[in-house]
């Protein structure tokens, strides 16, 4: 097998705040081949963000890396130099962000910002540059390219401008994408067509991707593999179909159990009860026990994560394992 | 069996109308400040921006039914939601509450009929009033309307917190001091201290988690069952909609373009739009698919296309599409929809 274009290893993120140390990201490890989609799956606070921002080095103070490698095609980004991350940041990996009116810069014109991205890591003239930039705009779906490059950024609704950002981290056909929340503010319609561009590329370029997201949903249709993240924590990873129809994990069971869709009309929701703890104060133990609907002295201990079949993961002492159980 | 009921109860034509709306519409006008008023006296091309958020809209809500109001950012949903709520003036049109017009003046019942109306808000920390304690946020209201007394606040708070999930001990506290979850459910404590049986409910559950959100829809599901709510709830969610009510409404571009039960509209939706919406949802059901495309961006409110709305994304678009304002007409019983489609057939 190939080495896979990311592979994760043991990452710790730590932020050193006044009230204490936040363990936004504690020992997340995962892997991602060539053209795959991994979904990241958690809720606000999870450290799913936090976990992306760690792969492109855009953690700042107080936080910082403290522990793992992060093996970019074999080489350890996190122990990489700003310079050498400079190099690859934009070039090789590219991030999409959840807001695209936060990430244009507002007074320069689409093709000023698309051009200056092209010329940052390729040696080609300004018309070359050009021709990339409208071509890329095209390849997102974006009518007319050639006057929209000389549009601003307020002159684009919102899907269009989430288009121009995704077609900015696709000018130098980049190894890997990582996309935090790109279609949550975006209409449905607008989100199914973003989403069916994305998948396009993914299958044709062999980008790989990973799709950061707290919807069960998108990640269902879009992704291979999948990972659901937990405090700080990935709680159970897998291919996208074993997660979803025979979820391991009491949260990830609970998660999925959340999701109108998947109750019947008008009865009550399968609810997890209470909240998401402080990354500040979590309890010793596992994270979930407060949460979980069958905790025991066993989980006072944090449990490690562990292969139970192939490919796939879980963070529990007690894993749902029977059918019947699920039922329950 | 509650759906069964519901059921029962809509197939009669029980349930007498609790609000009626008739040919309600709201504009928005932007006037043409000094400058903009002399030029166009000079001669100068420009006239006052007009916005029709809600254009023409009837609908009836039953006593005791959960309406869906669905529609993509810019449909006028959340200002046909203010407008019910009373709120928000409308333009034209009448609103009925139990048969009481509500615009009247005169009418010393409306007051009371607005009281017995309430809201609950999107964004639990834009809508919750940070320099005021909980017990405050939810007590002021019922004290200023006489439904409690100076005497019986302390216990009426308490139980109107109970109620919604929400210890009385946290009653001190400021909002910043509650998560987004609890903060809505001080929100919904606030709505329903003044005894309303009717609540609108603005996209109450979209800037909760997942699982937050399970816990505040099934606080409404009890809730109605409890108090014996009727709700109009707003929500661009399909997934939320078809879960929670049962009936739904959609609207695009401030018309309504289908209107029928969760079930109808879900298994055999008319409207195009509906169709295309319904096909972009993403399914937690669904694997590894090619996403469904709805063509081209909505457009502008501004500048509405002329006939029907959606022509310019319609896949069945004809000629006479392009011209002629296609009216809601019922289709199948209970079920209305707005399209020429129908009339070809």
């Amino acid at each position: 097998m190939a080495t896979p274009t990311l592979e994760v290893r043991n990452l710790r993120t730590h932020f050193f705040t006044r009230a204490g140390v936040v363990k936004a990201v504690d020992d997340v490890s995962f892997s991602i081949e060539r053209g795959k989609v991994l979904g990241l799956v958690g809720e606000s606070g999870s450290g799913k963000t936090v976990t992306g921002f760690s792969v492109l080095g855009l953690v700042d103070p107080p936080g910082r890396i403290v522990g793992g490698s992060i093996l970019f095609q074999g080489r350890d980004l996190a122990k990489m130099s700003e310079a050498e991350m400079r190099d690859l940041r934009g070039n090789r990996i590219a991030m999409i962000f959840q807001d695209p009116m936060m990430t244009l810069n507002p007074v320069l014109r689409v093709d000023t910002q698309m051009i200056e991205t092209v010329l940052a890591h390729k040696k080609v003239s300004r018309e070359e540059a050009r021709q990339r930039a409208r071509d890329t705009l095209g390849m997102v779906g974006i009518p007319s390219p050639d006057e929209r490059l000389k549009s601003y950024p307020h002159q684009f609704s919102g899907g269009m401008r989430q288009r121009v950002a995704i077609a900015i981290a696709l000018l130098h056909e980049p190894d890997l994408i990582v996309a935090d929340e790109p279609t949550t503010a975006l209409d449905v319609t607008i989100q199914g067509q973003i989403l069916a561009e994305v998948q396009k590329l993914a299958s044709t370029t062999g980008t790989a991707l990973i799709w950061i997201t707290h919807d069960l949903s998108v990640v269902a249709g879009l992704a291979d593999d999948i990972a659901v993240m937990y405090a700080g924590r990935i709680v159970e990873q897998g291919a996208v179909s074993e997660v979803l129809d025979a979820p391991l994990h009491p949260y990830t069971y609970g998660l999925i159990g959340s999701v109108p869709s998947r109750n019947k009309r008008g009865e009550p929701l399968r609810q997890i009860p209470g909240m998401t703890p402080s990354l500040l104060n979590i309890q010793p133990g596992c994270a979930f026990r407060t949460r979980c609907p069958r905790p025991t002295q066993a989980c006072l201990v944090e449990p490690e994560i562990r292969e139970l079949a192939p490919g796939r993961d879980v963070r529990c002492f007690h894993p749902m394992s029977e059918p019947a159980e699920r039922a329950a | 069996m509650s759906e069964a009921m519901t059921a029962a109860r809509r197939a009669l034509g029980d349930g007498e109308p609790m609000v009626e709306l008739r040919g309600i519409s709201r504009r928005f006008e932007k006037k043409l400040d000094f400058a903009g008023r002399i030029a166009k006296r000079l001669g100068a091309n420009i006239r006052e921006e007009i916005v029709h958020a809600v254009d023409n809209v009837d609908l009836t809500i039953r006593k005791g039914e959960v309406v869906g109001l669905v529609g993509e950012s810019g449909c006028g949903k959340s200002t046909l939601g203010r407008v019910v709520a009373g709120i928000l003036p409308p333009s034209d049109g009448r609103i009925l509450r139990n048969g009481i017009d509500l615009l009247d003046r005169n009418a010393t019942d409306a007051r009371e009929m607005k009281l017995r109306t309430q809201m609950i808000f999107q964004d639990p920390y834009a809508s919750l009033n940070p320099r005021m304690k909980v017990a405050d946020i939810v007590g002021e209201a019922p004290l200023v309307h006489g439904i409690t007394t100076r005497g019986g606040y302390d216990s009426y708070v308490d139980e109107q917190m109970r109620r919604a999930g929400l210890d009385p001990v946290f009653k001190r506290r400021y909002p910043h001091q509650f998560s987004g979850g609890q903060r809505q459910r001080i929100g919904i404590a606030r709505a329903l201290a003044v005894k309303p049986d009717f609540i609108v409910c603005d996209e109450a559950v979209a800037a909760l988690d997942v699982s937050i959100q399970a816990q505040i829809l099934n606080l409404f599901i009890r809730l109605r069952s409890e108090l014996d709510l009727t709700y109009l709830f707003i929500s661009h969610d399909l997934g939320v909609v078809e879960h929670i009510s049962d009936r739904v409404v959609i609207m695009y571009l401030g018309r309504v373009v289908e209107e029928a039960s969760s079930e109808t509209v879900f298994a055999s939706p008319n409207h195009p739009y509906t169709q295309s919406l319904l096909a972009s949802v993403p399914r937690i059901e669904s694997r590894k698919r090619a996403f469904a495309v709805v063509k081209g961006e909505i457009p502008s409110p501004l500048n509405p296309p002329p006939g029907c709305h959606f022509h310019p994304r319609c896949p069945h678009a004809m000629e006479r599409c392009r011209v002629e304002k296609p009216e809601l007409k019922e289709v199948a019983p209970g079920q209305r929809s707005a399209c020429h489609l129908n009339d070809a057939a």
